[in-house]
């Protein structure tokens, strides 16, 4: 058996993956949306983004919590497998300032594909999800 | 029948953009992995491309001048709404090979859809755009589907 059976048959449905919480300061922020080249106002010009457009505060970037979902799965599976794919949606607002916990639950199992699907989400310091999403891991061998 | 999508506008369902070709470096991985927080060595050292890194990779560079006020570009792929106001979209990313520095990657948006929908307080309007990458020889990479709601 490879590594890769041996890590999937050892998996349950319901399983937890690791939490991980971030707190994006301003320096992530602008970081993160010159890698993107982004510069819509409401991610760095406070003044604008409360004045203007009536936010609370900076407004974090929505495919950031996109790749901490990411993350949350790959470091809970390390080289044992790979993200085939993933479906999420930013449903609610963060900003600079909040406290967001990444996290997951193991909710389908495939035995024939070795493939796995992952409930993941990103939730505020007040509890709501403003971020789920589910991911599918494979891992069967590549090739 | 809701209305709101004249014919003009669900012919634009189709319009494709002009393929974009870009190429990887690790210097833009690691930049990209530190302002995410990335914590695994092989994206802090550039050795591969996290996932989602397409998303910096071809976003859209315009001049200055073409920015709208609020500092946003606008996508010429997309047509005139009769709605405007954005809500929560969806994304849907499929990841069918890795990503390394010095791949030369090709990406081209094609607006799949259009239609309309009874929400609680009025009509809405739903868009989706298919992003496929390819590389050199062809093989699809990542294909990615973004899923927005207009009101």
């Amino acid at each position: 058996m490879t590594v890769n059976a041996e890590r999937f048959a050892g998996l349950r449905v319901g399983e937890q993956l690791p939490g991980r919480e971030h707190t994006p300061d301003n320096v992530q922020l602008m970081f993160y949306n010159a890698a993107l080249w982004n510069g819509h106002r409401i991610h760095f010009d406070e003044p604008y983004a409360k004045n203007v457009e009536g936010y609370p505060g900076l407004v974090i970037a929505g495919p950031m919590l996109g790749d901490w979902l990411h993350q949350c799965v790959e470091e809970w599976l390390g080289e044992d497998g790979h993200i085939f794919s993933i479906d999420y949606s930013n449903r609610v607002a963060t900003y600079i300032g909040d406290v967001l916990t990444a996290g997951g639950e193991i909710a389908a199992l495939n035995v024939e594909t070795m493939e796995v699907e992952i409930e993941v989400h990103i939730k505020n310091q007040s509890g709501d999800v403003v971020t789920p999403g589910k991911v599918v891991v494979r891992f069967a061998d590549a090739g | 029948m809701g209305g709101l999508l004249s014919e003009e506008l669900l012919s634009t369902i189709g319009r494709r953009s002009e393929p974009r070709r870009e190429i990887v470096t690790r210097r833009d991985i690691r930049k990209y992995a530190v302002a995410t927080g990335n914590r695994q060595r092989k994206y802090l050292d550039g050795d591969e491309a996290p996932p989602m890194f397409h998303v910096p990779l071809f976003w859209d560079v315009v001049e200055l001048g073409q920015l709208t006020p609020d500092g946003v570009s606008i996508d010429s792929l997309l047509p005139k709404f009769p709605l405007e106001k954005a809500m929560a979209g969806g994304l849907n990313i499929e990841y069918h090979k890795p990503v390394y520095p010095g791949d030369w990657l090709t990406s081209t948006r094609t607006l799949t859809d259009i239609y309309e929908k009874q929400g609680r307080s009025g009509s809405l309007i739903f868009y989706e755009v298919v992003m496929d990458i390819v590389n050199d020889d062809g093989d699809l990479i990542i294909r990615e589907k973004t899923t927005r709601i207009l009101r």
